[in-house]
């Protein structure tokens, strides 16, 4: 176990070393800042003042080492939008994107879980159609478009929910809903999938056998056993919250990290979007691992795999 | 009498064999076919189809409502955007970009991730556990980030979105194929051609790869609405083809401002990427089902 952890906390860091590389070739690919900064017509002095100023005047590999350093100690530089430290940017907006993933998280196990173990159960009657339907749509509608087609819906024309920003708990129900659902949809098709074998096992003809009622069954021995394979995805689901929260909090005008990266886009605001993804990428990767060692921990056969 | 009863069920096999077939065919999904071929039919032939261009305004046909609603005429069945464009001439041109960018995507990432996939599972060991283990921090990482960072940086344009989906794209191909090669690898008919002196290379490209090609269909189709969709979102999010080119989700972004009053503006492309997202979605689960049933997982 000891010696699977190391290996794991190896990976990661490896993992988050060569994207950190990635982001600082991309940086410096993205064309010369001084030229980008400077009026064109400044003279070769400023240039080379500023160049020193901003330690571009160094080889690589040092260059390389002070932006590692400075990430480590949260020091990413400055925004070019809101001229401020990036940190003091992101920060306010943690909160909030943490919230919607929260409120998206209940959504999809509300829709996601029941239908799943339903569209099992009840395999090939009308609740398995109805199953499948949501779960087709909620994988091809494009959540931005979706988002918006809500917007349509419940503000302009029933003027029933608020189209944007932050409030009350009606503020959370059209993004929640939007950024739950696609979700909800891969988790609805793995359960039924994993239920389905389960309900096929030997122990569950034995259960059957004893004469347990049906609900238990189901829920106690069926559906236990059916949520270790659709866990094992919780890195995919993240990374899937990840990608939906930045088109739904664009749509919604969530203030939120999501909207900070569509900001920083339109901005072109370099400083802010490298830091994002260096620190959400942080993130996710800390999640996978912790993931992995619990499952590990869970399930020995992963351990000497 | 042996021989007899022998070919009398083998002839009811044969006639099963011929009726399951048939259901196969009836059970084939007609209308997703329909709308993927309507779909690359209008995106092949849109320059003949339509008398409009895609970038030149109109002012004064500005936010004209599509032909059934009031105020719609036939000289723009689909409406015009904030521009006075043909709505419908912009989402058929839109198409082509949706279209060509799957197809570049899958044949790239698709093409990389395959070839990635019979090296990993044929020679195993380090490089195997290596590449692996890459290919499943690829797929647990919210690679539209990636994709921004890249498009942002090094340009929005076509090439850029391509090889920033294509880069993320690979490792589900890896991993499937892989475990295609892991069972294969196994098998007498490879044990076979190395005795008779094939080389590595051989085995990989005319023993192996054959022996995927049913899988990689399977995947190839049920990806492309994927591709779409993510494409769509890096234009809506302006980090995808740039404007004026019509692609469908800055289609749908430009029409935000305007959802009060024009809906057609950003409902229109959505809808045309929601039919044909779930268009392929629905032909791959057949196309799954007939040709690899145990893929379903994936």
């Amino acid at each position: 176990m000891q010696r699977y952890i190391v290996m794991r906390v190896g990976q990661s860091v490896i993992a988050l070393l060569i994207l950190s590389m990635i982001i600082f070739a991309l940086g410096r690919v993205s064309g010369d800042p001084v030229i980008i900064l400077l009026p064109p017509d400044a003279t070769k002095e400023a240039e080379d003042l500023l160049r020193a100023s901003l330690r571009l005047d160094q080889p690589w590999p040092i260059q390389y080492w002070e932006f590692i350093s400075n990430a480590a100690q949260f020091d990413f530089g400055n925004s070019i939008k809101a001229k401020r430290p990036v940190l003091e940017v992101i920060g306010p907006k943690v909160a909030n994107s943490v919230r919607l993933g929260l409120a998206a998280m209940v959504v999809t196990l509300v829709i996601g879980v029941p239908l799943g173990v339903l569209a099992a159960v009840k395999r090939d009657t009308f609740f398995d159609g109805g199953a499948k339907l949501i779960a087709v749509l909620g994988q091809s509608l494009p959540q931005f478009w979706l988002g918006i087609m809500l917007i349509q819906l419940f503000t302009v024309q029933f003027d029933l929910l608020p189209a944007s920003g932050t409030g009350g708990i009606t503020h959370y129900l059209m993004p929640a809903f939007t950024l739950g659902w696609f979700v909800a949809a891969a988790i609805m098709r793995l359960l039924r999938s994993s239920m389905l074998e389960a309900l096929d096992g030997e122990y569950i003809k034995m259960a059957r056998i004893k004469g347990l009622p049906e609900w238990k069954i189901v829920w106690k021995h069926t559906f236990k056993n059916a949520l270790i394979p659709v866990l094992t995805f919780g890195g995919t689901y993240l990374a899937a919250f990840v990608t939906g929260a930045i088109l739904v909090e664009t749509v919604f005008a969530w203030p939120g990290l999501g909207r900070l990266v569509y900001d920083s886009i339109i901005w072109r605001d370099f400083p802010v979007l490298q830091s994002l993804v260096l620190m959400i990428a942080a993130v996710v990767i800390s999640v996978n691992l912790v993931v992995d060692i619990l499952y590990a921990y869970i399930d020995p056969r992963i351990r000497y795999n | 009498m042996a021989t007899l009863s022998t070919t009398a069920a083998g002839g009811q096999a044969l006639l099963g064999r011929s009726w399951l077939a048939l259901r196969r065919v009836r059970r084939a999904p007609v209308i997703p076919l329909a709308i993927i071929l309507f779909m690359v039919f209008t995106a092949v032939f849109a320059p003949l189809l339509s008398p409009y261009s895609t970038t030149t305004p109109s002012l004064a046909d500005r936010l004209t409502p599509p032909v059934w609603q009031e105020g719609g005429s036939w000289a723009h069945p689909l409406g015009t955007d904030a521009l006075g464009r043909d709505l419908g001439t912009r989402l058929m041109y839109g198409g082509r970009i949706s279209l060509l960018v799957a197809g570049f995507t899958l044949l790239i990432g698709g093409g990389l991730g395959t070839a990635i996939g019979l090296v990993s599972g044929f020679f195993g060991g380090r490089l195997d556990a290596a590449l692996m283990r890459s290919a499943d921090s690829t797929l647990a990482f919210p690679i539209i980030l990636f994709a921004i960072l890249l498009v942002v940086t090094i340009g929005p344009n076509m090439a850029n979105v391509v090889i920033a989906i294509a880069l993320v794209l690979w490792a589900r191909y890896a991993r499937v194929i892989r475990g295609e090669v892991l069972a294969l690898r196994e098998r007498d008919f490879i044990a076979r051609a190395r005795v008779s002196g094939c080389s590595n290379l051989r085995i990989l490209v005319f023993h192996l790869f054959p022996n995927t090609v049913n899988t990689l269909l399977v995947l190839l189709t049920l990806q492309v609405g994927w591709v779409i969709i993510v494409e769509a979102s890096l234009s809506f999010l302006g980090a995808g083809i740039p404007p004026p080119t019509p692609a469908w989700g800055s289609m749908v972004s430009g029409g935000r401002e305007y959802v009060d009053t024009a809906w057609w503006v950003s409902a229109l492309p959505g809808i045309a990427i929601m039919l044909t997202v779930i268009a392929f979605n629905l032909f791959g689960d057949w196309l799954r089902d007939t040709l690899d049933p145990k893929l379903r997982q994936v």
